[in-house]
């Protein structure tokens, strides 16, 4: 029940708020790796520790009350239908590692869904939090004040020389992992990614697609991300990360004014093609529908197109995954009644758009 | 960018491997990827990918292979006394059993952490508050320390000696949170 109201309010507040440079940067997150020193890591652990890892929380939780973020929901992973777990992944609020890999794992979330925490994933705790826009420091600030208020409670592996002891030695030291998800669709009408991935690589982040199986980054959204945990301070991780992004950003919008000054008509005719594309099919595959929704996203960045909300894009990448689009269905889908479900959810979704600057 | 393996599709896996020093750039597409045995994880978190490299990173490096080649070493298996995982196993995994594995292996940890790390091997962040009391007061020392020594070097003594009394202050907190029995 408590699940439903959860999975009901299929948008979480990243996805439909507008944060610092959102031209450009849809989100931003940062994930604390953790692990308590009384048990064995996930790897190796029995069940008997699992369950007792589990029971600390709810202990926790039903005895404490974070004050920041108020009340938060302890979701078990086994309790749970696939449907369920896919739309949680969907949202990028639990890892595919946790739904299918960890059946004594668990989530924490709290209602605005900015704080989700894993429960025996790879390691026995991992705190996320997840900011609209440019945000890194503040995703930060609020990951340390759960940090701070777990560790008051919890007996976490730390060793003075490496820091915070993780399962997997790439995470150890702060067990810090920023990253910033971009919207960089300039960058590859220009041709410019082969350039920028291996510089970027150079510094010691990992740039990567996020949505689609295999090469192709579905939407132009690429996800930046630090690679060393080790040696450097949190807030420099992050500082660093800023750096690069916002070489990334000012790089994306010269490459937009480039596209606007050589190909302006050219650019408008895509991006009205594409938001027919969006507002007329009855079947729609999610390729399509992503190279679409990128264009009609820069075509409002760009102002091409007005009263069409910038985080449409956001939203409807991740509502047009094949489990929120079973769950809007109530039951599961083929893959072709997926492609018909998709189209009629973007039209609907466009509708609301439309009547809602209508009665302006 | 083209990958490196087959010359056709689109290259998707970028890193550095660095071997015995030496740093080589690898473009892969993902079928190439997994063929070698480097599995990428496009739907994980990131990073993930990097879990993954791990185990093949560390069986490129051949002292990895073979700790020693002297007799005497070769029945020697060294093992967590707390988990019972023992190096070869860590290192078919990339994962650690427990947070003491961490001491057992240190040995043959160091050189895989600096490679990972960019050659940090030592923690340099947030000191967790509860169980890091006296840890904080062994930082705040040495930062006094570092400062001593420069307000000396600049012929700043009255200021030096501010430095030293603070110091004095704090070494006796610490000596005396370590008399509490921690
Ligand atoms: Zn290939
Ligand atoms: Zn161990």
């Amino acid at each position: 029940m408590s699940l439903e109201r959860f999975l009901n309010q299929a948008v979480s507040s990243w996805m439909s708020k507008d944060g610092p440079d959102s031209d450009i940067v849809l989100s931003s997150r940062i994930r604390l790796a953790r692990n308590l020193e009384a048990y064995k890591f996930p790897t190796v652990f029995s069940h008997e520790e699992a369950k007792r890892i589990i029971s600390d929380m709810e202990n926790l939780l039903r005895q404490e009350t974070m004050p920041k973020f108020g009340p938060m929901e302890l979701l078990k992973i086994d309790e749970m239908q696939p449907l369920q777990k896919r739309v949680l992944v969907e949202k990028h609020l639990i890892s595919p590692n946790l739904a299918e890999e960890s059946p004594y794992g668990a989530v924490l979330l709290s209602e605005n869904e900015e704080v989700s925490i894993m429960v025996n994933e790879e390691d026995h705790i991992r705190i996320q939090c997840l900011f609209p826009g440019l945000q890194l420091a503040e995703a930060l600030e609020a990951a340390n004040e759960m940090d701070d208020w777990l560790e008051q409670h919890l007996q976490y592996a730390f060793d003075e020389k490496l820091g915070y002891l993780t399962s997997c030695p790439t995470n150890v030291g702060t067990g810090l992992r920023a990253s910033v998800m971009m919207h960089l669709p300039g960058l590859i009408l220009t041709h410019q990614m082969g350039r920028i991935i291996p510089a970027i690589n150079q510094l010691g982040f990992v740039v990567r697609g996020i949505y689609g199986e295999g090469s192709e980054a579905l939407g132009n959204i690429f996800q930046i991300s630090n690679q060393i945990t080790l040696g450097k301070a949190e807030e420099d991780i992050c500082r660093d990360l800023m750096g690069v992004v916002s070489q990334i950003i000012s790089q994306e919008r010269s490459a937009r004014e480039a596209l606007r000054k050589t190909s302006n008509i050219q650019l408008e005719d895509r991006v009205f093609r594409s938001l027919g594309v969006l507002t007329n099919s009855r079947i729609i595959e999610s390729k399509e529908a992503a190279r679409c929704l990128s264009d009609v996203r820069l075509g409002i960045d760009m102002g091409y197109i007005e009263n069409i909300s910038k985080t449409i894009l956001n939203e409807l990448m991740i509502l047009t995954q094949p489990g929120f689009l079973q769950q809007y269905a109530g039951g599961p889908l083929r893959p072709h009644e997926r492609d018909i479900r998709r189209a009629a959810l973007i039209r609907e979704r466009f509708q609301m758009e439309f009547k809602k600057f209508g009665e302006e | 960018m083209i990958c490196q393996e087959c010359n056709q599709r689109p290259a998707a896996l970028h890193f550095t491997k660095i071997v015995n020093g030496e740093k080589t750039e690898v473009h892969l597409c993902e079928k190439c990827a997994q063929e070698k045995g480097e599995m990428f994880m496009f739907n994980g978190e990131a990073g993930l990918s990097f879990n993954n490299l791990l185990a093949g990173l560390l069986n490129i490096d051949p002292s990895f292979k073979q700790p020693s080649q002297s007799p005497f070493h070769q029945e020697e298996i060294l093992q967590c006394q707390h988990c019972s995982m023992t190096f070869p196993q860590f290192l078919k995994v990339g994962r650690f059993g427990c947070a003491r594995c961490y001491e057992t292996f240190q040995d043959q940890l160091k050189p895989v952490i600096r490679r990972l790390h960019g050659g940090n091997w030592a923690h340099n962040g947030k000191i967790p508050k509860r169980i890091g009391g006296s840890i904080h007061l062994r930082k705040q020392i040495e930062e006094l320390k570092h400062n001593l020594r420069e307000s000396i070097s600049r012929e700043e003594f009255e200021q030096a000696a501010s430095i030293r009394d603070e110091i004095r202050q704090l070494e006796k907190r610490l000596s005396a949170s370590h008399e509490g029995g921690e």
